[in-house]
């Protein structure tokens, strides 16, 4: 029998890919594999067609000028990512896109780019930049672990529930201890690491969703993730 | 604090900390701290002024290339070889080269200098040549962006006096010229037919290089294959064998060829550059190679992905046992991020013998991700460099390691060969 296709679709790969976002996108690979599916993976830039059909969307980091490559892009295909998000397609977005997938980022020029409102969630950017390992708690996907980096500072609506709460770190921003945003199966973060790799908690959390809406089941193998155990164990302690 | 008092100051403290074994920084930083005038006190003595060159990678080999290159046209070069290119190695590496009275006999200084370290450093002290080599993805945790880091480069370019080397290949660099006035610009770069072996962080997803129409380079490299190399020295050919290896390495030749033609004008004998360039030999953990049990065992550090990817693209894993030493201190990056931008495929078919450092599982889930097979995982790099050796005696070895990862494992292996001894 021929393996079941499952479609994920990575956001501007060319210019929004700064903190290793390819290791999210080789995480759900290489699980998708291993537990006996076919990723077929749509690299999307900026002018490309958008895909007919997507199972699961991520998107990265980039700088400000990323950011401003891909702002009237973005805009153009959010009708269609909103159709998807409020279907319940699994996404995430970390950073840059994070912040765009939001409501505003008043970026530091002071020109205010525009979101798309799929989180709702605001975005400004600051002079201080916060930096360093940071644990969260979830209660769904227990403690996340990874790395933080942005001078964007974010803050939830009433919409957006908090993917996490800080344990060690910053996370949305200086002043409370929420840490990504949610909307359906639309995750927003702050974490690179990158963050699949050490929270395969999430990475599942992805491809389950993605393959029980379009499958209706869920392959029984299991992945040994003992080496992200460990890994999460020294990170975990590291100084911030 | 008068001058004289600093310099006696200065070379006690040095001559304590090297007894105690210390680092090659700290008596740099005390008279940085009792006499911040010090370097550039010092320096303003130098006939022909100060030579400052930055850029994410490749400063210490380079440095090493055009200091040769200036000694070898009959210049007296100070420089700060021991790698530690914050400005209190410039210091450190100046109390032990000034006389008792603070004479520094010399007629130029090359300074490798940390991209953010540089920025006051050229304020305080303007350098009258720049090379600036590139900005790569690397400690994104110190600088925030790429963007930054490209804009400590333009403001090291703009406080130069008299020329600016750039390289042509890296589009941030190139971009500098345009914010220049004043100051004579040299460009070095590859021919487009080597430009496939150098992809940036940009092109890295979106496919190879591409060659667009660049302005004229001073210096190019021409050709390159096994350890010989061909340069275009305005507008002539010329080839020379090499001892370096790595093909970053080699483009770093250009570059400092460049430099050095900038200072030297119609002085630069190119028979001279060509001799000198075929003996450098790569610095300290950047290919260096030790015999270890009759065996040569290889260092190459890795800081960034751009790095690791040369790395693993100038070294064929065949017939050796390799080990990745990956630590997170503050000088090696905290973030992690930059292994999952590395492709290790190339190893797939041997394996990784050993994996180690304070990361060692973090690398391990980075080769569990590309399928690549693991000998041994061990935390504590003096029990890993022990099992790796241990365990493929007859093989020779080769070890990419991080910056202090790098340190640990010459301290450990100089207990067992000879290790050149960095002063």
């Amino acid at each position: 029998m021929s393996k079941q296709p499952i479609t994920v679709v990575q956001l501007y790969p060319k210019d929004m890919n700064i903190y290793g976002d390819h290791g999210n996108l080789l995480v759900i690979q290489r699980r998708l594999e291993w537990y006996g599916y076919e990723p077929v993976v749509i690299h999307y830039n900026v002018g490309d067609a958008f895909p007919e059909h997507a199972d699961i969307v991520i998107g990265g980091g980039g700088q400000d000028s990323g950011q401003e490559i891909i702002h009237a892009d973005l805009l153009k295909i959010a009708p269609k990512l909103k159709t998807l998000a409020e279907a319940g397609v699994p996404m995430l977005m970390v950073c840059g896109l994070y912040q765009l997938f939001g409501n505003f980022f008043k970026t530091s020029k002071s020109t205010t780019l525009e979101g798309i409102g799929i989180l709702d969630v605001e975005t400004l950017a600051t002079r201080e930049r916060l930096i360093g390992n940071i644990v969260t708690s979830s209660e769904e996907f227990g403690e996340i672990i990874g790395y933080e980096n942005h001078s964007g500072q974010t803050f939830l609506g009433e919409n957006a529930t908090p993917l996490a709460s800080v344990i060690k770190g910053a996370g949305n921003n200086a002043k409370d201890a929420h840490e990504g945003a949610r909307y359906k199966n639309v995750i927003g973060t702050y974490l690179h690491g990158s963050i699949l790799p050490k929270n395969p908690r999430l990475a599942d959390f992805l491809i389950h969703t993605a393959v029980t809406k379009k499958y209706g089941e869920f392959s029984t193998d299991i992945i040994d993730d003992l080496l992200a155990d460990l890994a999460r164990d020294v990170a975990q302690d590291r100084p911030r | 604090m008068p001058y004289p008092f600093v310099v006696i100051l200065g070379k006690a403290v040095r001559y304590a900390a090297r007894l105690r074994g210390g680092g090659s920084a700290l008596p740099g930083l005390f008279v940085e701290k009792i006499s911040p005038d010090f370097i550039k006190t010092t320096l303003a003595q130098l006939p022909k002024g100060i030579v400052v060159i930055s850029g994410t990678n490749g400063k210490t080999t380079t440095t090493k290339m055009v200091v040769a290159l200036l000694e070898a046209h009959g210049l007296k070069v100070f420089t700060n070889r021991t790698g530690s290119n914050f400005s209190r190695g410039v210091a450190a590496a100046l109390l032990g080269d000034i006389n008792i009275k603070g004479k520094l006999d010399a007629d130029i200084a090359v300074l490798e200098l940390d991209e953010a370290h540089a920025v006051p450093f050229v304020k305080a002290i303007p350098p009258q040549y720049s090379l600036l080599l590139n900005v790569m993805r690397d400690q994104l945790d110190r600088f925030g962006e790429i963007d930054a880091t490209a804009q400590m480069l333009e403001k090291i370019a703009q406080a130069t006096t008299n020329t600016v080397v750039l390289n042509r290949e890296d589009a941030r660099v190139l971009k500098i010229k345009d914010t220049l006035d004043g100051q004579k610009i040299e460009l070095f770069g590859l021919s487009d037919n080597l430009l496939a072996d150098f992809p940036s962080d940009d092109d890295m997803r979106s496919g190879t290089a591409k060659a667009t129409k660049r302005p004229d380079a001073t210096v190019l490299l021409k050709e390159y294959s096994g350890n010989h190399a061909t340069y275009d020295v305005a507008g002539k050919e010329f080839s020379t064998t090499l001892k370096l290896n790595g093909v970053y390495n080699v483009f770093n030749s250009a570059a400092a060829i460049a430099l050095a033609h900038a200072v030297l004008g119609e002085e630069t004998n190119i028979d001279t550059v060509l001799s000198t360039i075929a003996t450098v030999t790569p610095a300290f953990g950047r290919g260096e190679s030790l015999t270890v049990g009759g065996q040569p065992l290889e260092l190459v550090l890795v800081k960034n992905p751009s790095g690791f990817r040369l790395g693993l693209k100038s070294f064929s894993p065949e017939g050796y046992a390799t080990m990745i030493a990956i630590n997170d201190n503050y000088a090696d990056g905290r973030d992690m991020s930059w292994l999952w931008d590395v492709d290790f495929e190339s190893l797939a078919n041997q394996g990784v013998a050993q994996v180690a450092g304070i990361r060692a599982y973090d690398m391990a889930l980075r080769l569990q991700y590309d399928e690549i097979k693991i000998g041994h995982i061990e935390k504590d790099l003096t029990v890993a460099l022990r099992q790796f050796i241990d365990t493929n005696t007859d093989q020779p070895k080769r070890i990419y390691c991080t910056y202090t990862a790098m340190l640990t494992l010459r301290r450990e292996l100089s207990k067992i060969t000879k290790v050149e001894v960095i002063s």
